[in-house]
């Protein structure tokens, strides 16, 4: 009996194979096209992982990455308990990924109930356009612009500060308006682009919703507490959840061609100090554990958030 | 806006008034930018908006135009711009077709160990080892190869491939052809919306892509546009400066200011020309690009 099923187990698992082989000569022109892409994928993404080990080594230009000695857990160590550093710049990544969430977040949504709202069709194509572009030009172009609209002597925004009464502000170089200025330019370059996809669900929505509103009496106000908004609700726990995943990322172009040493300490965060760190001043080592770090806790947020989509039945990202 | 009511229209009023000062504040940089661009040095330093400039003067233009690492960054930025968008676009769709198909031997393991790269990554000095190890350092293929595939735009041009009717390639198959042969023949001319919006993703994020260049591109010769704009504006880097203004002594004077702002100009002037034909593909690609497992 036990040898038959035995026996059994083994000729299934000969003929599974078997037919996977058959499957791969079959398809085997089909595979070929994804060859390229599977070597692009394995150097490109999955050998740098094989990097990952210096978090753990003292790295040594001579031996490489694979030569250099083990340190075990010496720069978690140096992180968490040694230098204070590390604390600075997550406090200061977490602050400015809240900031941007608290006020950059809903931006796009307020927006778009506004785009919604407009009965003439021209002029909202036409704002709408211009709402996109800053979306399209890079961080160093958005840094010259800013650097001159936000001068102290002659900056526009400084004269009509000054005009009304007041100091000017160092919107750049001032630790307590930098991370200010952050949110505000973050929000001026993305409040736009942001919309498209509010804009995408709220024509999704049902219009027989709003004649029955009608119908009942409803103004308008009442049509968009009612019908508008929980009818955007999901897309916009989807986004925050996506957003909240990615609470680590807190702007790296955008700091990285904004920031100087005057506001460095408000302003420094985990991905502009590996970098400074990391290629400017050769720690490898400590700042591959710091990368490290960024990537399992970004890691672990964003399996959560597609958990928490999922939870709320709607389709997650895998 | 015939049949609304006294409230509507006032309602309509004020959100439009407010929706015209926000696209002011959108534009009103790039209008001044412009308008300082073309001032002389006195003018560009004048308190007050600067819609157009009061006294004129093209000399910023005439010196940044005569420099020549500007045209050296134009060249590579045009370089990376096009050869990076067309490999980029092959290699994907290359890709994508093999995972478009159910019937591809271990599709959802193929097409988890490419989405799983979107999620976890090695981080910023491992991957610098890696491209400085491949040898990789001051050549110009840096600015193409290592993003010749971007995951979210091959899963969206995957999506679009997977609601091509299959019956299309039936009669293909029938008379032999291959699998790269239907992709070609069939498949890409049948895709081109997806190719022009995937490719404009391509393009701009070549056009403003610097960062690559600040790591691992020394050799000036090879840097792009925005390298040398973050060099001149961003860590105001004197000798980049004066290698433009001290060049063919016109007859007028530059400042730094009408400088920088020429080089800013030159450098967004292309993408503001194209933009209003080119947005509306961007924002379709946005909506084809909804993620299926």
């Amino acid at each position: 009996m036990e040898q038959a099923v035995h026996e059994k187990l083994r000729d299934s698992s000969k003929r599974s194979k078997h037919s996977v082989w058959r499957e791969y000569k079959k398809y085997r022109g089909l595979l070929l096209l994804l060859l390229p892409g599977i070597v692009f994928y394995s150097v490109f993404h999955y050998a740098p992982l094989y990097g990952i080990q210096l978090a753990f080594k003292e790295f040594r230009i001579m031996d490489g990455i694979a030569g250099s000695p083990w340190v075990g857990f010496k720069h978690f160590n140096t992180m968490f308990f040694v230098s204070n550093q590390f604390g600075t710049i997550l406090k200061n990544t977490l602050i400015i990924s809240f900031l941007h969430i608290v006020f950059g977040f809903p931006a796009p949504i307020v927006l778009a109930l506004l785009f919604n709202e407009i009965r003439l069709k021209v002029f909202k194509r036409v704002t709408q356009s211009i709402s996109y572009l800053p979306h399209f030009l890079s961080w160093i172009i958005l840094a010259g612009l800013l650097t001159t609209i936000l001068s102290p002597s002659t900056g526009i925004v400084n004269q009509l500060i000054a005009s009304l009464g007041f100091e000017p502000i160092y919107f750049l170089g001032d630790p307590n308006y930098f991370r200010f200025t952050l949110v505000v330019s973050g929000i001026w370059k993305e409040i736009g682009w942001g919309t498209i996809i509010y804009l995408a669900a709220l024509a999704s929505v049902d219009p027989h919703l709003y004649e029955a509103a009608v119908v009942d009496g409803a103004n308008r106000w009442r049509q968009t507490l009612s019908i508008t908004i929980p009818c955007l609700l999901p897309v916009i726990s989807i986004m925050l959840l996506l957003r909240i995943g990615g609470i680590l990322d807190a702007g790296f172009d955008q700091i990285l061609n904004l920031y100087n040493p005057a506001v460095l300490k408000v302003s420094d965060i985990l991905d502009t100090y590996v970098y400074r760190v990391g290629i400017g001043q050769f720690q490898y080592g400590l700042t591959t554990a710091v990368g490290l770090f960024k990537n399992v806790v970004g890691f672990m947020m964003i399996l959560f958030a597609n958990y928490a989509i999922k939870k709320m039945g709607q389709e997650g990202l895998f | 806006m015939l049949h609304m009511t006294a409230g509507e229209k006032v309602f309509q009023f004020f959100l439009i008034l407010f929706i015209t000062l926000m696209s002011v504040a959108m534009l009103y940089p790039f209008i001044h930018l412009l308008s300082v661009s073309l001032s002389t040095p006195a003018e560009a330093i004048r308190p007050g908006l600067h819609v157009y400039p009061l006294e004129f003067s093209l000399e910023a233009y005439n010196k940044t135009f005569a420099s020549s690492q500007i045209w050296i960054g134009f060249k590579n930025t045009i370089f990376r711009t096009v050869a990076g968008t067309f490999l980029a676009l092959f290699m994907m769709a290359l890709t994508a077709y093999p995972l478009s198909k159910k019937y591809l031997p271990h599709r959802s393991f193929y097409t988890l160990f490419i989405v799983f790269t979107m999620f976890f990554s090695g981080g910023l000095i491992p991957s610098y080892l890696l491209i400085k190890g491949i040898g990789l350092i001051n050549s110009v293929w840096v600015y193409v190869i290592p993003v010749m595939i971007q995951t979210f735009s091959l899963l969206v041009m995957r999506n679009f491939f997977m609601e091509i009717p299959s019956e299309l390639e039936d009669s293909a198959k029938m008379d032999g052809a291959g699998d790269f042969r239907i992709l070609l023949s069939i498949i890409l001319p049948l895709s081109k919306p997806i190719m022009a919006t995937v490719g404009l993703w391509q393009a701009v994020n070549h056009w403003n892509a610097w960062f690559d260049g600040m790591l691992y591109i020394q050799d000036p010769s090879k840097m792009v546009l925005q390298m040398f704009l973050r060099k001149l504006i961003v860590s105001g880097e004197e000798q980049e400066m004066n290698a433009i203004m001290n060049q063919a002594p016109g007859v007028e004077i530059v400042t730094p200011e009408t400088i920088k702002a020429a080089t800013l100009m030159v450098a967004t002037l292309p993408i503001l020309i194209v933009y209003p034909f080119i947005q509306k593909y961007f924002v379709k690609g946005i909506m084809v690009g909804s993620l299926k497992g």
